[in-house]
């Protein structure tokens, strides 16, 4: 199982103080907070993608780059790439240029962006949302997996003989999770590629994310890809730690109070209660999230957010030590007791190369089998 | 016995209203109409003040907490639907409208409405129709004809040759939401909210290949 962080990248004045970063701090503090979630032995780093202030990373992949070539071992991913006002063809070869720079050290995440001006700043219209995540990832996913497209769709222009570069890291398309807090057509859309479905969570009441994952894994089972058990589910999540947990509690509330997506609306109590916010002890944090695997089955990725809603570097800097000094070693060893053998780790490169060597190999097995079969007309055909 | 389930959405702010008074007489009636056909019926009953802060913190949140939850189920899988609200400068309460706005836009599609209004004056009266009523033909609801304001003064007034009483008026606006209900059958059907929409396909039905 894989643990890590994301970043929405929101500046936002510390209500405490007053102070406000500027964008070049806040970047800044983007890419400290990423170095040292590799630092404390976190598995993921993933950015996610605005156009609007205050939000200021609009460019998750240079900034993932910029970070393929800081650290060693932690894994790049978005939170979320917006497949609908992006070119599939863009993404298509900046995230193969990633693949190629990081090592496979990478994978995306993809969303529909909830910002209804986006879509018109990017020539698209928010009420084909749904159509255009699935005619475009159609299309990435098509680039990646095909040599040569010749292409034809309702929202962008057509492609002949299009060989998208650089050709995926030995010829294996990054992994693709596909997010979504309410819209049943996307998590049909991950299952039907057996692609891995993440679920936001830390907006909405965990029963309605049991739901949404429960209907994921159903179809991905469906659609043939395997067990709905082994289906490939990532969970957001969203904490605050201090040894003792009043303290975090006192420490956190005015940066609860304000924040730009919940401030001034349900009290602190009642925001831990009803989502998966966990304000208090590492220990908490630990049984709170242990509790996930309760409705979501046995998964693959744990996000959280952390660095948002003011809150000063150097207490985002704190809440990472603790993260990965005292609650992921014992995360990793609670969920690994009684997880079936069968479950899926979370996804590598390294192992989708191994899955798609094995399938090669299976398969080639199976047509030595078939005497009637001579050696070279499995591939010959295609 | 055949059952029905009505709800009631009370948009009175003070304790006692007059607004819940008016809800409470056009539910009394539609209850003996269909108890008079032999249906059995019950009844939950929403006081949106109960609920005000939940429903701010629904708009603020974008969620609706286990409690307003609860109370949405109620007034939208009903087989019938009692919504009255105090006419505020010119229109529905901001309370009123708000509960309106957190509900899916689907979730009251179909549903047999009666509307109600209070005021201090009779001159508010057509607000119910130039403003409640196109505000349930949006949400695709079946708002019956008749429509049922009480100003202050109805509540000590008889008919005249011009009016109709109040009494008379809740008479026969209960009548038509009663007809509606004994033949609903939206308490028993199951929704899914994962149904995905008709013609939906994963890969695209534009052409793209």
């Amino acid at each position: 199982m894989q643990f890590g962080i994301f970043s929405v990248g929101d500046i936002t004045t510390d209500p405490t103080t007053g102070y406000t970063p500027t964008d070049a701090e806040r970047i800044q503090n983007i890419l400290t907070i990423a170095l040292h979630a590799e630092e404390v032995g976190l598995d993921v780093f993933a950015m996610g993608e605005h156009h609007n202030p205050p939000f200021v990373p609009s460019s998750p992949i240079a900034i993932n780059s910029w970070l393929a070539a800081k650290t060693e071992r932690i894994i790049l991913s978005t939170a979320t790439t917006l497949i609908t006002t992006n070119d599939p063809v863009r993404l298509a070869e900046d995230y193969a240029m990633l693949q190629h720079v990081s090592g496979g050290r990478m994978d995306l995440t993809l969303g529909r962006g909830n910002t209804g001006p986006v879509y018109p700043w990017f020539g698209e219209d928010i009420r084909q949302g749904i159509p255009l995540a699935i005619e475009k990832y159609g299309l990435l996913r098509r680039l990646w997996h095909e040599e040569y497209v010749d292409w034809e769709g309702q929202f962008r222009s057509p492609l002949q003989g299009f060989q998208s570069t650089p050709r995926p890291l030995d010829g294996v398309a990054p992994f693709v999770w596909h997010g979504s807090i309410r819209s049943p057509e996307i998590a049909e859309q991950a299952a039907y590629y057996g692609d891995g479905f993440f679920s936001n969570h830390i907006f909405w009441p965990a029963s309605h994310t049991a739901k949404m994952i429960q209907f994921y894994r159903q179809r991905f089972e469906h659609y043939g890809h395997g067990t709905a058990a082994q289906a490939i589910v990532g969970l957001g999540g969203q904490v605050f730690m201090r040894k003792n947990s009043q303290d975090a509690v006192n420490e956190f509330r005015p940066y609860f109070n304000s924040a730009p997506v919940y401030g001034n609306g349900p009290s602190l109590e009642d925001f831990t209660e009803q989502t998966p916010l966990t304000v208090g002890s590492p220990q908490q944090v630990i049984d709170r999230t242990l509790g996930f695997r309760e409705y979501a089955g046995d998964y693959q990725r744990q996000l959280w957010l952390m660095d948002h809603a003011g809150l000063p570097l150097k207490t985002v800097l704190e809440q990472l030590d603790l993260l990965g000094g005292e609650v992921v070693p014992v995360l990793r060893e609670e969920f690994a007791k009684d997880r079936p053998a069968n479950v899926p780790d979370g996804p590598t490169h390294a192992a989708l190369v191994a899955e798609r060597d094995a399938a090669v190999l299976s398969a080639a097995t199976e047509s030595a089998g078939n005497e009637s079969t001579p050696a070279g007309a499995v591939t010959a055909g295609e | 016995m055949t059952a029905r389930r009505i709800a009631v959405i009370s948009a009175g702010l003070s304790q006692p209203s007059s607004t819940r008074l008016l809800a409470d007489r056009l539910t009394q009636a539609v209850v003996r109409r269909l108890t008079e056909e032999g249906l059995e019926v019950t009844v939950d009953v929403v006081e949106l003040r109960d609920t005000a802060q939940d429903v701010t913190n629904n708009l603020l949140t974008g969620f609706a907490n286990p409690k307003l939850e609860s109370v949405i189920e109620k007034a939208t899988t009903a087989d019938g639907l009692i919504a009255v609200t105090p006419i505020f400068t010119t229109s529905y309460s901001g309370l009123f409208k708000s509960f309106i706005d957190i509900l899916d836009p689907q979730s009251l599609a179909d549903m047999p409405v009666l509307i109600g209004a209070t005021g201090g004056s009779e001159r508010h009266s057509l607000a119910l129709d130039y403003a409640i009523r196109p505000l349930f033909s949006y949400l695709h609801s079946a708002v019956v004809p008749t429509a049922v304001y009480a100003a202050s003064s109805d509540w000590g007034n008889g008919a005249d040759a011009a009016v109709s009483s109040l009494p008379e008026r809740i008479e026969r606006a209960a009548g038509e939401l009663a007809a509606s209900v004994k033949v609903s059958d939206r308490s028993d059907s199951v929704r899914d909210p994962f149904a995905l929409p008709a013609g939906f396909s994963p890969v695209g039905g534009f052409g793209a290949q």
